[in-house]
C-alpha cells in the first residue's frame, strides 16, 4: 500500500518537474543575478567584496539598508534619500549618462562624501577599506554582471584662461538655459528650481554657485567639466555631452567659476580685473545667501 | 518512468518547434475592442506656461494637461493595449519610433515601441528641454536637448512602461511603453484598438493607462476570426 503510494508520488513528481522546468524556460529568459563576489580596481589597489561586506555592515547599512536598496533604518529621516545600489544609478561618474561608473568614480565618491546631503566623507577609512567597499557595493546589482562601465568622456587639456573665454562661457550659460534651474546669478533660484524632484520624487535643489566651492562631484575645473558633460544621473541635471563641444565646455567652466563669488579662483580674479566683471561680481555679493534662500515657490 | 520522461521531453520539443515554425503567419486572428471609462474623470487643468513664453505664445488658449484624455462616448485615449502573454517575442522593426517635443508638450503623449527598436527624440521648440525617462528595469539617463540640435537616438533592451519628464518644464509628462512583441495599439479619439495578425492561441490582453492603472483579460483566438475585448476603467475623480 505504502509502496504503491510512493510509486504514484514518484511518477507524479517525474511528470510535473520537467514540465514545470520547461514552462519556466518558455515564460521568461533567465534573469541575470548579481554576483556575490566582486573586485574593484583603483590604480594599484584591488578591493574584495568579502572584506567590504564587513565594513558595509558596520558603517553603511544604517542608511543604505541590509540589501543595499537604500531602505536602511535612517532612510525615512533623510533627504536626499540614500543611494539605492540595486538600481545602480550613480550621480558622480566620469562615464556617459545611463552607464555604470568606473571603480575609481565610486572610490572618489566614498572619500569625498556628498555636500548638501547626509553622506559624509569616508576619507578616514584606509584606501584599502574604501576599495573593498566599492567591490561590495557592486554585489547588489546584476548590472555589474551584465554591463561594463561606459567609456569615460575625454577631457582635453584646459586652454589658456582669457576674458573672452569667460564671456563666451556666459553666452553658453544663456544659450543652454542653465539659468532655468541655476538662476541668472547662479544662486540655484531659476524659474524651474522650486519644481525640481529627483528620481525618488524627492525635492532637490539645483547647485547654488555662490555657496563657496562645494559642488557634489568634485571641486577642480576638470570636475566641473565632467559634471555637466556626464550629468548627475538620478537627478534633474542632464548630460550636455552631445550638445557642447569640448572647446566650448572649457569656456563654460571658466564662466561658472566667476559665479562662485565667494570662492577665490584665477577665473574670478581675472574677471574682477575687468571693469565689467568687477561691477557684476560686486552686485552679486550684495545678496550673500549661502544656502540659496532666494528660492521662492 | 524514464520512458515517460523521454516521451514528455519529445512532446515538448515538438510543441516548441511547432511554435517556432508558426511565427510569421500574416493572416491570423484579430482582437479588437474599445476602451472606455465609467464615473467622472478629474477635470484637466489648463497648463500654465507663463514661465516659458516661447511655448506659451504657440497657444491661443492654454492647453489642458494630458494625464487623462477622454473622447466621445466615454472613450479613453492614450491607453496602450498589448498582448502581455501568449505571443512570442518579436524582433524590433527597422523603422524608428519618433517622439517630438513641440509647444512644450510631448507628441505623442504615449510612445509605444519594441524592445531594441530605435527611438528618435526631437526638439521642435525654441527652448532647451531635458529628456529624462524614469525606468526601473532599464538604464536611467538624462540628456539636454537645446533648440536646433540633432535628434537623440536611444534604445531600451527590457520590456517596461515608465514615465518620461522634462525637469525644466515640470508640466511635461509622457510615457514610454517598451513592448516585447509587435501586437500593441494606443487608443486615440474613440478609444478603439485593433491587434491583428495573431496566430491561433490563447492570449492575455493588457490595457494600461498612466492614471487608471492596468487591466488584463484572457482571450482565445482561432483561425482568422475577430474577437472583441472591451476594457472599462474606473475614473478617478481627483
Amino acid at each position: 500500500m505504502l509502496n504503491i503510494k510512493k510509486t504514484c508520488l514518484n511518477v507524479a513528481v517525474a511528470l510535473i518537474l520537467p514540465v514545470a522546468a520547461m514552462a519556466q524556460q518558455a515564460d521568461q529568459a533567465p534573469v541575470a543575478k548579481p554576483s556575490p563576489h566582486m573586485e574593484s580596481h583603483i590604480g594599484n589597489l584591488t578591493g574584495h567584496s568579502g572584506a567590504g561586506a564587513a565594513l558595509y555592515y558596520r558603517y553603511c547599512w544604517g542608511c543604505h539598508g541590509a540589501r543595499g536598496n537604500g531602505d536602511g533604518e535612517n532612510a525615512p529621516y533623510l533627504n536626499i534619500l540614500p543611494r539605492n545600489f540595486v538600481a545602480a544609478t550613480f550621480k558622480c561618474r566620469s562615464t556617459p549618462t545611463g552607464t555604470l561608473p568606473l571603480d575609481s568614480d565610486l572610490y572618489n565618491t566614498i572619500g569625498r562624501g556628498f555636500n548638501f546631503t547626509n553622506m559624509p566623507s569616508w576619507a578616514a577609512l584606509t584606501a584599502q577599506n574604501r576599495a573593498d567597499l566599492v567591490a561590495f557595493i557592486k554585489t547588489f546589482s546584476a548590472r555589474w554582471v551584465t554591463e561594463k562601465p561606459g567609456d569615460p568622456i575625454q577631457i582635453p587639456a584646459e586652454p589658456k584662461l582669457t576674458v573672452e573665454s569667460i564671456k563666451h562661457g556666459g553666452e553658453l550659460f544663456q544659450k543652454l538655459e542653465c539659468w532655468k534651474c541655476h538662476g541668472q546669478e547662479g544662486r540655484g533660484d531659476g524659474p524651474s528650481a522650486s519644481t525640481l524632484t529627483d528620481s525618488n520624487d524627492q525635492p532637490i535643489r539645483p547647485y547654488n554657485f555662490t555657496s563657496d566651492n562645494r559642488s557634489k562631484c568634485g571641486r577642480t575645473n576638470a570636475d566641473l567639466y565632467r559634471i555637466f558633460m556626464t550629468g548627475l544621473d538620478g537627478t534633474p541635471m542632464p548630460s550636455f555631452a552631445d550638445v557642447v563641444k569640448p572647446e566650448d565646455a572649457w569656456d563654460l567652466v571658466h564662466y561658472l567659476r566667476t559665479l562662485q563669488v565667494n570662492n577665490k579662483s584665477p577665473e574670478l580674479t581675472l574677471w574682477e580685473s575687468t571693469p565689467e566683471g568687477k561691477a557684476i561680481v560686486a552686485a552679486k555679493r550684495v545678496r550673500n545667501t549661502n544656502t540659496g534662500s532666494g528660492i521662492t515657490p | 518512468m524514464q520512458i515517460k520522461q523521454v516521451v514528455i521531453a519529445g512532446m515538448a520539443m515538438l510543441a516548441a518547434s511547432a511554435v517556432a515554425f508558426a511565427g510569421p503567419s500574416p493572416a491570423g486572428g484579430t482582437v479588437s475592442g474599445k476602451v472606455t471609462y465609467e464615473g467622472t474623470p478629474a477635470k484637466m487643468k489648463p497648463i500654465d506656461m507663463s514661465k516659458e513664453p516661447s511655448c506659451a505664445k504657440m497657444y491661443t488658449t492654454p492647453p489642458l494637461a494630458e494625464t487623462v484624455v477622454t473622447g466621445s462616448g466615454n472613450s479613453l485615449e492614450n491607453v496602450i493595449v498589448y498582448i502581455s502573454a501568449g505571443a512570442p517575442d518579436d524582433s524590433a522593426p527597422a523603422t524608428a519610433a519618433v517622439f517630438t517635443q513641440k509647444g512644450c508638450r510631448y507628441i505623442p503623449h504615449l510612445l509605444a515601441f519594441q524592445v531594441n527598436q530605435e527611438i528618435k527624440i526631437q526638439n521642435e521648440d525654441q527652448t532647451s528641454h531635458n529628456i529624462h525617462p524614469l525606468p526601473k528595469l532599464n538604464r536611467e539617463w538624462n540628456k539636454s536637448q537645446p533648440p536646433g540640435t540633432p535628434p537623440i537616438s536611444e534604445k531600451y533592451d527590457k520590456a517596461e512602461i515608465f514615465p518620461v519628464k522634462c525637469n525644466v518644464h515640470p508640466w511635461m509628462h509622457g510615457t514610454f511603453a517598451v513592448m516585447k512583441n509587435s501586437h500593441f495599439a494606443v487608443t486615440g479619439d474613440g478609444g478603439s484598438f485593433t491587434l491583428a495578425n495573431l496566430p491561433p492561441g490563447k492570449y492575455t490582453v493588457t490595457a494600461y493607462h498612466e492614471s487608471y492603472g492596468e487591466q488584463s483579460q484572457d482571450v482565445t483566438v482561432s483561425g482568422s476570426e475577430t474577437k472583441t475585448v472591451n476594457f472599462v476603467f474606473k475614473a478617478k475623480p481627483y
